[in-house]
């Protein structure tokens, strides 16, 4: 019990007003890998860049993009463990929607589902902010949807949004490239265009993912083949 | 004599074209004694969604007041209306929830809800939707027509005799309102006139029924 001074919150406000911890957890997404998003007519598409620490690691173990639901995937940005207890949390609390109701969670539910355990995370004793962002892409009866989360437990629905290293770049490219009527195949193409701008080396099918979501509402992983990587890139604009 | 017989209830919801029609008797009694002859079973959830209770009729009141507890709280949550599908899903789940008898420091809390719910609503494209479900949740999903309640025997004859399908709301209402008053002269724990909600995708027509007031 001596050390009860220290079991409160560590996301205690500085003077200033500011909580520390959580704009330390921005500064770790901010570091992360960047993963980007863009909302097309009809669909969703989500991509990140998969850099591996070493060329000897099973690239095929690492799977960054993951489905929440059927018709909802997710992508982050930032610490990797992290998103990983968040996808597990995602995944019951649309189980639980599910069973209450026996209808798919709406894609906003989920979110602020998602947002409300982010923020438990900033107010609680003995824990710490989440260290990552999150790009929920989802289609259900409001249409595609995109949503950005934030270590704080905010939450805002994008057209396009990109996160991650390369923020300010990948968000001014987004800036020039987006239209409302773009097309789900021309956001596909748009997305890797955005992450080649700020890509170290040569993009391959390996260390870059894919996750679409089109009117068939069924998210799925694009895997492209070296050709159609190089078609997409290729193309002129 | 069952908890689900003390004080007596006549339940049914038909299907129409693009409506519904719910309808209950208005008697309430202890045993065979009646108490009020003004008694409320069916209940609105929202301008195309209605929920009967039969059964107990403590239980039924708190069960509705549950009910609209959850639902306000979806409805400024999903900033929509429940489907019927979902409602009934719901209903299920909370009937269910309280099947278990718990006990607590030797004290037995809690058992079922004691009543017999009848979900009645207009999903989308206005598509009608009956359902009913026991004590505990188990749902019963029909095209035509459902009953419960103390008269629901003389109830699933009348309905099997007079259900037409794809009535207009004014030969449905007809049908309901014979249905339920002539069933409810065979049954002594139920009756005393009836209160008849007729549903179409624009209005929600309420009627009360005199029928043998005795």
């Amino acid at each position: 019990m001596g050390d009860s001074q220290y079991s409160f919150s560590l996301t205690t406000f500085s003077p200033s007003g500011k909580l520390v911890q959580i704009e330390h957890a921005l500064t770790a997404v901010g570091s992360g890998q960047t993963s980007l998003g863009i909302k097309a007519s009809n669909g969703v598409v989500i991509a990140t860049e998969k850099k591996l620490p070493s060329i000897l690691v099973d690239e095929a173990s690492v799977q960054k993009i993951q489905t929440l639901t059927p018709n909802i995937g997710v992508v982050y940005s930032g610490m990797g463990p992290d998103s990983r207890v968040l996808v597990r949390k995602s995944r019951k609390s649309a189980e639980q929607y599910y069973r209450l109701y026996k209808e798919s969670i709406p894609v906003t539910q989920l979110v602020r589902e998602t947002a409300a355990v982010m923020q438990e995370f900033t107010q609680s004793g003995g824990v710490r902010p989440f260290g990552v962002s999150l790009l929920v892409a989802g289609f259900d009866d409001k249409g595609p949807q995109l949503y950005q989360v934030d270590p704080s437990g905010s939450y805002f629905s994008w057209k396009a949004s990109a996160m991650g290293k390369n923020v300010s770049n990948a968000k001014t490219f987004l800036e020039k490239r987006y239209t409302e009527e773009m097309e789900l195949d021309d956001a596909v193409h748009t997305a890797i265009l955005t992450l080649k701008e700020g890509f170290e080396g040569q993009i391959s099918s390996k260390n870059i993912e894919i996750g679409i979501i089109g009117t068939d509402k069924v998210f799925r992983q694009v895997i492209l083949t070296p050709t159609e990587i190089d078609d997409y890139l290729q193309e002129v604009e | 004599m069952s908890i689900f017989e003390y004080n007596g209830s006549a339940l049914v919801a038909m299907v129409g074209k693009n409506c519904f029609a719910i309808a209950s008797d208005r008697r309430f009694g202890v045993q065979l004694q009646t108490i009020a002859t003004d008694f409320q079973r069916i209940y609105k959830i929202h301008e195309k969604l209605f929920i009967g209770l039969s059964g107990l009729a403590t239980d039924t009141q708190t069960l509705h007041q549950r009910l609209m507890f959850r639902h306000k709280l979806y409805e400024l949550r999903e900033d929509r209306d429940m489907k019927p599908e979902t409602f009934a899903s719901l209903v299920s789940a909370m009937l269910y929830e309280k099947r278990l008898v718990t006990s607590i420091c030797s004290l037995t809390v809690f058992g079922p809800y004691l009543c017999q719910p009848v979900i009645a609503g207009l999903g989308d494209d206005d598509k009608p939707f009956i359902c009913t479900m026991d004590s505990i949740g188990a749902k019963e999903l029909a095209k035509d027509f459902v009953v419960s309640g103390t008269a629901s025997e003389s109830l699933y004859g009348a309905c099997e005799a007079m259900y037409k399908p794809d009535m207009g709301p004014e030969e449905l209402f007809e049908t309901i309102s014979q249905a339920l008053l002539s069933s409810v002269d065979r049954d002594c724990l139920s009756g005393w006139g009836g209160h008849v909600y007729v549903v179409t995708p624009t209005e929600v027509t309420e009627r009360i029924l005199k029928g043998r007031m005795d």
